[in-house]
């Protein structure tokens, strides 16, 4: 074999892994991104149902109640963005930081009648910590603005609720 | 205080400025031909530089140890009922520590670098020194100008806040340590490849005196994602190993470059080929490793806000990841081409594998590269929030996975310079019945084509290895002596290749495994029996208890087969009142091919109707997932302890040092 097909066989295959990767990562890219979305977009445009979607906001005080199926606990409350709220189910384990009022983001799908199927439900090991989704979205939508302080207290998120409009006067104040 | 943090301080000034000496005098010395004596003077300034910092180290130490409250890293992240043990591991829990650690090790390669590297020629050595000095000193001013460890707290508090029940755990103790040594120790690879750029050669010798640093590198970061994936398995109580987070990524890319290090640095050590390539694989792995340690750990690509809290921190490394990265990236692209390019070789041959696996690994990393940093450039770029989870990882790596545990197998039965394919196969005839005994059961057990190919294929290089091991050592067939003699003349770093493919075999098949866990959540009252991965798993009792200053409920869950008892979990939910905090303690029973795995969760409702939240989990060859890391990371360690590496060889031919120079 000469040199130069040596080198060739080289570059071949160098291409072929290359192209391999790329080609993997767009089709892995295509149907497995999770977009995220606060529950006022999911109303507006619902995802498809085989869509995973990451859903944040705050839950809404007073919603969480839970139903046994079969000996498995299901966890049913709502997420809401201060516009709109949605129903989430989750059966499992709540983590030990999820609280009424507080910040949470559920992985799941958007079930047909409009209800949300949470696979996986996430809050952080930290008093203080708000996912940065759910941060953007309350700064988007006017509910807490960073340069006016730190995210308001929890205890003040309880009197959020999903037909409540005014709320963010209390929280610019708290800053 | 004899130490205090003052002296610390001070120390660690003083090991920076060492670190700029170490790294100024043997560059300019080793350039100019009147002062070249000067060079020797790096390896002492090396040792000094770690004395300094040791000490420096050990004052942040004694301040946390004697609860001095007046440091404001030890008031943030130590309390005074904390058990020593945490107190001197909570130093590196923070930032600050972390960094000061960080500097720390990195001067311990510069020592190991010293003492080790007597064999290595003045000039290389004070050049690879004068890298690791210069990285050292960027380092450790990025420590004293943005992150002071030792930065005083006026007044002092009473106590500290640093009591995190979750975070006080051996698992996560020594795991910074150890991921740490992994991360910088691929410096001193690094180094060797700068160094060999600005001296302009790279021959068989460079590539025998750059390995043996590689592989440490690697057999430490090997150990250290393992830690990090055991703790979370056992710690968290979700049942998982890996969760493709940025952080955890950052760990994976650096240790897929690194693998591709090792073997590309084998090939230049044999035939002189591939020498370029492996240059650059030392400059990217130390590079993947900064920006692992320093972008995402810290959160700075995140979060966007992260940066926006601290500019001068994130400004500060970003600038120094441009230096690092960027200097020695130009340094390639200027110095490279002036490198002999090495003889290119036939594709099927032992090289022509070792080069398949260069690519295959490589591709794996961009793919993971892709998937880690898509997300948050997204956000930079388009303000659209997404992310990437699992079934992106697992879809776009496997693929590229089983090729390479294909190659892996058949890899190290290949002859040097040219192989003949067929006969090759037939040295491997004899692993050829256990891969199928490994089908017939990955098929039985495993479920999906993926774990089942991959379950094949880590049967296959299990079987191969040690098939090829067999027929080196002359089995079958050879008497006990002619055997034994054949095993000890072997040398050491083949039996460390092939108990590392081993163990990256036993990994895989783990990872496969665990494909088929399966889990129920229940919710069930005291004596309810659930059925799951046909056992019967039965609520027996539950206790309240009261430990040192927390609060427990305690389950038993017996667990039982046919009416025959197997063992009986008791995992615990504790609530720490004082810090408001509950932690779920696992209780694992395992036979080794499995994991029966129990965790307890909330209590509800009162009296008669009281039911508890139980999360159970049949965790098939969960064991084997870092059984398999520690066998890699032992392969790893035996092939350093080749004599090979040590003694004679490593010397230059001198009639080709002076045809180059």
């Amino acid at each position: 074999m000469t040199r130069k097909t040596r080198r060739l066989w080289l570059v071949i295959s160098c291409l072929a892994c290359l192209g391999l990767a790329a080609g993997l990562t767009l089709r892995a890219f295509s149907s497995n991104i999770v977009f995220f979305m606060a529950p006022s977009q999911v109303r507006a445009h619902p995802p498809s149902p085989d869509r995973t979607i990451r859903l944040g906001g705050m839950v809404v005080a007073g919603s969480l109640h839970r139903i046994v199926v079969h000996n498995t606990p299901v966890n049913e409350f709502q997420i809401t963005d201060g516009q709109a709220a949605i129903t989430v189910s989750y059966a499992g384990i709540l983590p030990d930081l999820f609280r009424e009022g507080q910040s949470v983001v559920a992985l799941g799908t958007v079930e047909r009648g409009g209800a949300f199927t949470a696979s996986e439900v996430l809050a952080k090991h930290d008093e203080t910590y708000m996912p940065k989704e759910v941060a953007e979205e309350l700064r988007r939508t006017g509910k807490w603005d960073p340069r006016f302080g730190k995210a308001p207290d929890a205890a003040s998120w309880n009197t959020m609720t999903s037909s409540e409009d005014s709320s963010h006067k209390n929280t610019k104040t708290g800053g | 205080m004899f130490f205090g943090p003052e002296e610390g301080h001070f120390a660690l000034a003083l090991g920076c400025v060492l670190a700029v000496f170490q790294c100024a005098i043997p560059l300019w010395a080793a350039h100019s031909a009147k002062h070249q004596r000067l060079v020797a003077l790096a390896p002492a300034l090396a040792v000094g530089q770690l004395i300094a910092l040791s000490l420096s180290f050990l004052s942040l130490i004694l301040c946390a140890v004697h609860d001095d409250f007046s440091v404001q890293n030890v008031a943030a992240n130590s309390a005074i009922a904390k058990p020593l043990l945490y107190k001197i591991t909570g130093v590196w829990g923070s930032h600050e520590g972390s960094v000061l650690l960080w500097t720390l090790i990195l001067a311990l390669c510069g020592g190991a670098v010293s003492l080790f590297g007597r064999n290595l020629p003045d000039i290389l050595r004070g050049r690879v020194l004068a890298i690791l000095g210069g990285v050292s000193a960027g380092f450790q001013l990025f420590c004293l100008l943005t992150s002071d460890p030792f930065e005083r707290l006026y007044p002092a508090p009473m106590d500290g806040q640093g009591m995190n029940p979750l975070l006080q755990d051996p698992g996560l103790a020594f795991h910074p340590p150890i991921l740490y040594t992994g991360y910088v120790g691929f410096a001193v690879p690094f180094a060797f490849a700068v160094a060999a750029l600005i001296e302009g050669r790279v021959d068989a010798a460079w590539g025998r005196w750059v390995r043996p640093w590689a592989v440490a590198a690697w057999a430490f970061l090997t150990c250290g994602i393992a830690l990090g994936s055991w703790w979370s398995y056992y710690v968290l109580g979700w049942g998982g190993y890996w969760f493709w987070d940025p952080v955890e990524n950052a760990s994976l890319i650096p240790w897929l470059t690194g693998t591709a290090l090792v073997h590309s640095a084998i090939v230049v050590e044999k035939r002189e080929g591939l020498k370029i390539w492996t240059v650059l694989l030392a400059i990217a792995t130390f590079s993947f490793s900064l920006s692992g340690t320093f972008l995402v750990r810290s959160g700075i690509l995140n979060s966007v806000h992260a940066f926006a809290n601290d500019p001068a921190r994130g400004v500060f490394i970003l600038a120094l990841l441009a230096i690092v990265i960027g200097g020695s990236l130009s340094l390639f692209a200027w110095r490279a081409p002036s490198l002999t390019a090495g003889g290119l070789f036939a594709p099927v041959s032992r090289e022509g594998a070792l080069v398949l696996n260069n690519i295959l690994l490589c591709s794996i990393c961009a793919v993971v590269v892709t998937g880690t940093m898509y997300p948050p450039f997204m956000q930079l770029l388009a303000g659209r929030t997404i992310s990437v989870g699992k079934p992106f990882f697992d879809a776009a790596t496997i693929p590229l996975t089983l090729p390479l545990l294909l190659a892996m197998g058949l890899g190290t039965a290949l002859p040097w310079k040219r192989a003949h394919l067929p006969r090759s196969f037939a040295h491997l005839r004899t692993a050829i019945p256990l891969t199928l005994v490994g089908l017939a059961l990955c098929w039985w057990h495993f479920s999906g084509i993926l774990p089942i190919a991959c379950g094949v294929l880590s049967v296959w290089v299990i079987a191969a290895s040690i098939a090829d091991m067999a027929r080196r050592l002359g089995l079958p067939g050879g008497t006990l002596r002619s055997v034994l003699s054949r095993a000890r003349s072997l040398p050491r770093s083949s039996w460390g290749a092939t108990l590392a493919h081993i163990g990256a075999g036993i990994t895989v098949l783990g990872l496969s495994g665990m494909s088929s866990a399966q889990h129920a959540i229940v919710e069930v009252p005291i004596g309810h029996t659930t059925h799951l991965a046909g056992d019967d798993w039965t609520l027996t009792n539950i206790r309240h208890l009261r430990g040192p200053n927390y609060n427990a409920l305690r389950a038993d869950i017996t667990i039982s087969h046919n009416g025959h008892v197997i063992t009986i979990l008791h995992p615990e939910k504790r609530d720490f009142t004082s810090q408001h905090q509950t932690t779920t303690e696992v209780s694992i029973h395992t036979n080794f091919l499995r994991d029966l795995y129990g965790v307890i969760g909330d209590q509800q409702g009162t009296g008669a109707n009281t039911t508890y939240v139980l999360r159970l989990h049949n965790n098939t060859l969960a064991p084997w997932m870092w059984l398999g890391a520690l066998i890699m990371a032992i392969g790893g360690g035996l092939s350093l302890s080749d004599r090979r590496l040590r003694i004679g060889a490593p010397r230059r031919a001198t009639a080709l040092a002076e045809k180059t120079s």
